[in-house]
């Protein structure tokens, strides 16, 4: 049974139809780039999997391990193994990062049966991934990324997601503002986190961040429709051709 | 339209039978005071909507209910595990206690303090003490525009006398507690009862000093709290003031403070009102000589029908001071919140700098705010700003908790926590605060019942 499996998926914003029947099944062990140009639908894509209420699914289906993913609340998504890299990760002053990620973790493993993690073993596996993603341990005691710069942002995200440790990961773009250095890392990061009970979802503008994860599948998406999907060579044949190849022949079918 | 000649006669009765039981030998100069204190309060009576100061919060409540003046021996009601059960035992090593506003020796500990400090039952003091007394006591908390300043002078009898000596460092914090005890009162139960409580904190000329004053309620009944507090602080004083309210929620409370600042003084007065039906707190500086930095800070949590109204004035006298202000609130069911932040620079005060900050945090539709900033500015040379915000949860802040497997009644809670977690900081006595931090989030999950405890 495949992971996630999004079946003629239609969904809208502000009366406006963005996603257009967009079909996708993603396995276990793969990792996929979604692709596309400003406003293709691929970030609609992400947030309607993480379960953003702002956007409403007018048609199709989504299935998680079987289960019919657009009827679960977003913590129950979470709870099941989804995790989300925000594109815009939201400032949140007066709440600590420690604080937070620990009532997340114990919130996931209570839904899994787990008992809560103590502070010390929060504390062990806390360390350990910050080391990952190359951040300092004063990151837990500020509030949630306020102050951040854009770099650090996309980095705490990925460090939220490896002390999470999710089944199915969707990064949404992910690699938008960040420097060469830090891109390094933020890949760096995601590779480590591969493993075959693992899937993720990279949305991207560019196929820059796909010389450091490659990607199994590459998909295309442009108005709201997945138009062609390949294997990493398709990221190449568009970083030189660019989406208006594609959009051409779109066109002309 | 109130009938506020009707509604005044009950606590003019009660000072009539106070002045006949008085035996006329004790101190008769704050007698003299109280005589013009009731004879102020009946001529300016219960305010009414008509008063602008008054717009939003109708204490027709207050002016309508018969009180019986809250008995004077209560404290014999009162034991340790009734602090310790109120959860004010072990906030600061020095703790004086008030019950109805009277002095209960058996319940109050002080710490080691420095000599010459003073912590003590202003009764007391008034028989001994009038020289150091007179000069200040209700020459800063004017009777003459608020008829609750007026009535709680009226009924002056005891309250705290806190005195710290020029350069004196009081290094641990002074607790004073008023306990409301309306229930232990023999005969006519049932009856509301009334009390007015009263401080008085001279701080000398460069020292330092930290208060708590507590109000609190033995039990959940209905009663009148209307508690005065005058703090003075002397040139290049430090002082830092907290005021916690957490009354039954069926009380009314009204309350000044009213802080005077000398030369080069910084002083802060942090509020925290929790509880009351019908709460109205006065907090007003005065920048009285140049150099003073004076602090006004807030939180005020409302809930069910509770009415919290918090007026402010910051009296700019003279130049070269500066006034912070920040107050937040949290509203929720069908909570009405009142903020009035005055700020007022005289045409002396050049170089005043001045920054108000109201913000507010509505958890519910029927949940209200009033708020207004009143800036007067005569002076030319000034830097004053004020702003002020009504919010709701940050839908996005919602969405990233949950995204992360926290549950929504959670994540709603940790925002509003959060809210007021920026005031809490302030709070530099630990033990307070996080006695406090525990208390409040006790009370947003309360307010926002938890569904999902994950």
């Amino acid at each position: 049974m495949a992971l996630l499996e999004v079946k003629n998926l239609h969904a809208r914003a502000a009366g406006n139809e963005i996603l257009r029947g967009v079909s996708l099944t993603v396995n276990a062990g793969e990792v996929h780039a979604i692709m596309g140009p400003n406003g293709s639908g691929k970030s609609t894509l992400a947030q309607v999997l993480a379960g953003r209420d702002s956007y409403e699914v007018t048609e199709g289906e989504v299935l998680y391990d079987g289960k019919d993913l657009l009827e679960m609340a977003p913590e129950d998504r979470a709870r099941e193994g989804i995790f989300m890299a925000f594109q815009y990760p939201v400032e949140i002053p007066g709440v600590s990062t420690a604080y937070f990620l620990k009532a997340a973790v114990n919130a996931i493993r209570k839904h899994r049966g787990l008992e809560p993690l103590d502070a010390v073993d929060f504390l062990k596996i806390v360390k350990q991934k910050l080391k990952l993603v190359a951040m300092e341990e004063a990151l837990l005691n500020r509030p949630i990324n306020e102050g951040f710069s854009g770099g650090e942002k996309k980095r705490n995200e990925i460090f939220q997601m490896a002390v999470i440790d999710p089944r199915l990961a969707i990064l949404d773009e992910t690699d938008s503002g960040l420097d060469i250095d830090a891109l390094r890392i933020v890949a760096n990061g995601v590779n480590t986190l591969r493993k075959p009970d693992r899937a993720v979802v990279v949305v991207t503008h560019y196929q820059r961040l796909l010389n450091y994860i490659v990607p199994d599948f590459v998909h295309v998406l442009l108005d709201g429709r997945i138009v062609r999907s390949g294997d990493k060579g398709l990221a190449l044949e568009l970083e030189e051709k660019g989406y208006v190849w594609l959009e051409g022949e779109v066109a002309s079918a | 339209m109130i009938g506020t000649t009707h509604d005044k006669d009950v606590h003019l009765a009660h000072f009539a039978a106070l002045e006949a039981g008085l035996d006329g030998r004790k101190a008769p100069w704050v007698h003299a005071l109280r005589r013009g204190a009731i004879a102020r309060f009946a001529e300016l009576g219960f305010p009414t909507f008509e008063d602008e100061e008054w717009r939003h919060t109708n204490v027709a409540p207050i002016a309508k209910t018969a009180y019986r003046l809250a008995p004077a021996d209560a404290c014999a009601a009162l034991t340790p595990a009734t602090l310790e059960a109120l959860g004010i035992d072990d906030l600061a090593p020095n703790r004086i206690v008030f019950a109805n506003g009277r002095h209960a020796p058996n319940l109050s500990a002080l710490g080691a303090l420095p000599a010459g400090v003073r912590v003590g039952s202003l009764a007391a003091a008034l028989e001994t003490d009038r020289a150091r007394i007179e000069p200040h006591l209700a020459r800063h908390a004017r009777i003459e525009a608020n008829a609750f300043v007026a009535l709680n002078t009226a009924f002056l009898a005891d309250g705290a006398f806190v005195e710290v000596p020029k350069g004196v460092v009081v290094l641990e914090p002074i607790h004073v507690v008023f306990v409301a005890a309306p229930s232990t009162t023999r005969g006519g139960a049932g009856a509301p009862t009334v009390s007015h409580p009263r401080t008085l904190v001279l701080a000398g000329a460069g020292s330092q000093v930290t208060l708590i004053e507590t109000y609190v309620t033995l039990g959940e009944s209905a009663h009148f709290t209307n508690a005065v507090t005058e703090i003075v602080a002397d040139a290049n004083a430090v002082v830092d003031h907290y005021r916690l309210q957490r009354e039954s929620i069926e009380a009314s409370h009204v309350s000044t403070t009213q802080v005077r600042l000398d030369r080069a003084c910084a002083l802060s007065s942090l509020s925290i009102s929790l509880g009351g039906a019908l709460v109205r707190n006065d907090a007003n500086a005065v920048l009285g000589a140049e150099g003073g930095e004076a602090t006004l800070n807030g939180l005020y949590l409302g809930t069910g029908s509770q009415l919290v109204d918090n007026h402010t004035t910051i009296d700019h006298a003279m130049p070269h001071c500066a006034s912070h202000e920040l107050y937040k609130g949290i509203l929720t069911g069908a909570a009405r919140g009142v903020f009035n932040g005055k700020i007022l620079v005289r045409k002396d005060a050049q170089k005043t700098d001045a920054k108000q900050t109201n913000k507010n945090l509505l958890l519910s539709p029927d949940a209200t705010i009033n708020t207004k900033p009143q800036l007067e500015i005569y002076a030319d040379d000034v830097k004053c700003t004020h702003g002020a915000t009504i919010g709701r949860l940050d839908e996005d802040a919602l969405f990233y908790l949950r995204s992360r497997g926290i549950g929504a009644e959670r994540a709603r809670s940790l925002l509003t926590y959060a809210f007021a977690s920026d005031i809490l900081r302030r709070i530099k006595v630990a033990a307070l605060r996080s006695r406090l931090e525990e208390q409040i989030f006790e009370q947003l999950h309360t307010a926002n019942p938890v569904k999902d405890s994950t």
